[in-house]
């Protein structure tokens, strides 16, 4: 019978939601998709505007060429290099700043010696200067092969010994730590984030928005019980977080290796096996529990649902602060550290895309998060029961 | 005699003024005392209606009443439950109706009345048989599927009103019974109130029409500056004069005492 009454509290939530298909793609549907896209199209973005067009030519000059080095440099940079005296140099240079051309190469003097082949390794050897613009990328990447040109001419005449230059594979990471160091950096703060956001879209509208319609004052005369009411709330506004925070996070999870943009590597969630996503669940949904009833006593408080998200905006941002914590190294090994509220929620994802998790302070985080859960519970029933919280004018 | 169904005894309360509200109302005071000390009893199967004008304290009664809002001091027992320590067992057994209810715009009244009576413990067959009749007495059912967002004014407080009714309460508070109703569903929910007089049925009503104390209740309470004046039988407070002329008469009589 009691439970009957949560459940029935928990019905309506979800016939209010699940029965309004913009809100359903609005909060479940779009935040993955949406995510999908972004990632995707900035990876691809920054790929790009780290790359140059294949068929730009770069605007090179050099001062005292040898022919030897400009048939190098003209093969390795793909455009000709047109010659200009050593007076032109610093006109030249404020070409490059202004934007005008991409790179300037000043050979010393008698620099013929240094590619023929018969010079021989000095302490003092003559320099050779590249002025470029790292603020253009064409410039940087002009300046860029023609020092790749130019030191693998210098180690190829002067050669003592090559670091890395056969065909094998040098990398031994597996994939498996290169996904989990990727994941683990990114993940915990984004879940976090996405967790955060989820309740924001339900809890506020949910509490602070019946408060405000007047259809709170509706359900506190009937016989229910205020715990009822709240519990009944959390639960179902939890259920619909969830999904909202599932949503980005496969999103995310899919896009991730887009975003990075890993070149043959197989970074992707397949490395992790059940137990990892069993224990992901396990804080994710004592996370959620815990962020909904804090979302929704601040909400209870509030007059208006805008007031509401007013408020709870500098939640938000200690929120992601926490989220950020995980990006800052590995997990701490401390028991104790689990006993802090959401701070725990972020280190554990850490340890679990790492891992590393620690079954002991999993079990920690979620018997915290879901007491302090039962703590704001308490709160939210006496607040139910409040006259000036619940009738605030 | 018949037995008492509300029993009052010694009901106040204060609300704290705001700084800014004390400069509005021009006074110094910290609290206003929207009901101070009001004691009365309504009987099994009676109606009785509170009288007084705008700011009275009638609406702050009845909300007291039905729990909503808890008294400073003083207590009331509705059919033996007090508003103050049993407030679950009051719920239960009264029907509370004021315009101040609003039901949610996305649902139907179809689906609110089905999840009220849950909410009130109502078996389903019982809460079924009730629905049919009381959506087909009100009108509502060829709109009982439709969202409340898009009812009228009027079929939006029938709906409210049966839906504050699901659990065929005992005692039935109405705060400003026809108030904002046009005359056509004005004159249904006055049917009906008689129609739970007939039904023996416990009414307790809030209005300043005279006409509607008249026309309705057995016994009228008359509430000026959170204060009850007089409260009796409807022939008894009245005497020779009709209810408008004595009522004008006390109320000079308190005002001008101040």
């Amino acid at each position: 019978m009691k439970n009957n009454k949560i459940w029935a509290v928990m019905r309506k939530e979800f016939a209010r939601f699940f029965g309004d298909r913009r809100l359903v793609l609005t909060t479940i549907v779009l935040p993955g998709l949406m995510i999908y896209a972004l990632y995707s199209f900035m990876g691809s973005a920054m790929g790009n505007m780290f790359g140059t067009e294949e068929d730009y030519a770069a605007r090179c000059y050099a001062v005292n060429m040898p022919a030897s080095a400009e048939t190098l440099l003209e093969a390795g940079l793909g455009t000709d290099i047109e010659h200009i005296g050593a007076d032109q140099t610093d006109e030249y240079k404020q070409l490059i700043a202004d934007g005008e051309a991409d790179l300037v190469i000043v050979f010393p003097e008698g620099a013929e010696k240094l590619f023929d082949g018969t010079a021989v390794p000095s302490l003092n050897a003559p320099s050779v200067s590249l002025f470029y613009n790292s603020a253009e990328v064409d410039s940087f990447n002009a300046f860029d092969g023609a020092n790749a040109v130019l030191q693998g001419y210098e180690s190829s005449v002067t050669n003592l010994f090559d670091v890395n230059v056969g065909e094998e594979k040098y990398d031994l990471a597996t994939d498996e730590a290169a996904a989990g160091q990727v994941f683990s950096m990114m993940m915990p703060m984004l879940l976090m984030m996405f967790m955060f956001t989820g309740c924001m879209s339900v809890a506020p509208e949910s509490i602070a928005g019946e408060k405000e319609r007047g259809t709170i004052a509706t359900l506190l005369i009937t016989p229910l019980k205020r715990s009822h009411l709240a519990l009944g709330k959390i639960f179902s506004l939890g259920v619909i977080a969830i999904l909202s925070g599932v949503s980005s996070a496969v999103g995310t999870i899919l896009s991730l290796p887009r975003l990075m943009n890993f070149e043959g590597m197989n970074v992707d969630a397949s490395v992790y096996g059940l137990s990892d996503y069993l224990m992901l669940g396990c804080v994710i949904i004592s996370t959620v529990l815990l962020l909904v009833a804090l979302i929704s006593c601040v909400s209870a408080f509030a007059k208006s649902v805008k007031e509401a998200s007013t408020a709870l905006s500098p939640i938000m941002i200690i929120n992601m602060l926490i989220g950020v914590t995980a990006m800052l190294g590995a997990a701490p090994a401390n028991g104790v550290m689990y006993c802090i509220p959401l701070y725990n929620s972020a280190q554990c994802m850490n340890a679990i895309f790492s891992f590393a998790a620690n079954p002991v302070h999993i079990a920690i985080t979620c018997g915290v998060n879901l007491a302090v859960m039962g703590i704001l519970v308490f709160l939210l029933t006496k607040m139910f029961d409040n006259e000036k919280v619940m009738f605030s004018a | 005699m018949a037995k008492e169904l509300i029993c009052v005894k010694g009901l106040s309360k204060e609300f704290d003024l705001s700084a800014k509200q004390r400069k509005l109302n021009n006074t110094t005071e910290k609290v206003k005392i929207a009901v101070n000390d009001v004691s009365f009893s309504v009987y099994e199967g009676e109606v009785f209606g509170l009288l007084g004008p705008n700011g009275a304290g009638k609406t702050t009664t009845l909300r007291m009443l039905s729990t909503l809002i808890k008294p400073t001091s003083g207590d009331a027992l509705v059919d033996g439950a007090s508003i103050v320590t049993e407030p679950d067992k009051v719920r239960a057994k009264i029907g509370f109706l004021t315009s101040e209810l609003k039901l949610e715009q996305f649902f139907t009244p179809d689906y609110l009345f089905d999840f009220f009576s849950e909410l009130h413990g109502v078996p389903s067959d019982v809460a079924k048989a009730r629905k049919k009749e009381m959506f087909s007495r009100f009108g509502i059912d060829e709109f009982a599927a439709i969202k409340v967002a898009n009812l009228s004014t009027g079929m939006k407080q029938k709906a409210s009103l049966v839906i504050s009714l699901v659990h065929d309460p005992d005692v039935v508070v109405f705060d400003e019974p026809t108030n904002g109703l046009d005359i056509i569903t004005a004159k249904t929910v006055t049917d009906f109130l008689l129609d739970l007089k007939a039904e023996k049925k416990t009414v307790m009503i809030s209005t300043h029409i005279f006409s509607l104390v008249e026309k309705l209740c057995d016994r009228v309470g008359i509430i000026i500056d959170g204060k009850m004046i007089a409260c009796d039988s409807l022939a008894a407070v009245c005497g020779e004069m009709n209810l408008e002329d004595r009522f004008f008469e006390l109320y000079r009589t308190v005002k001008g005492a101040e």
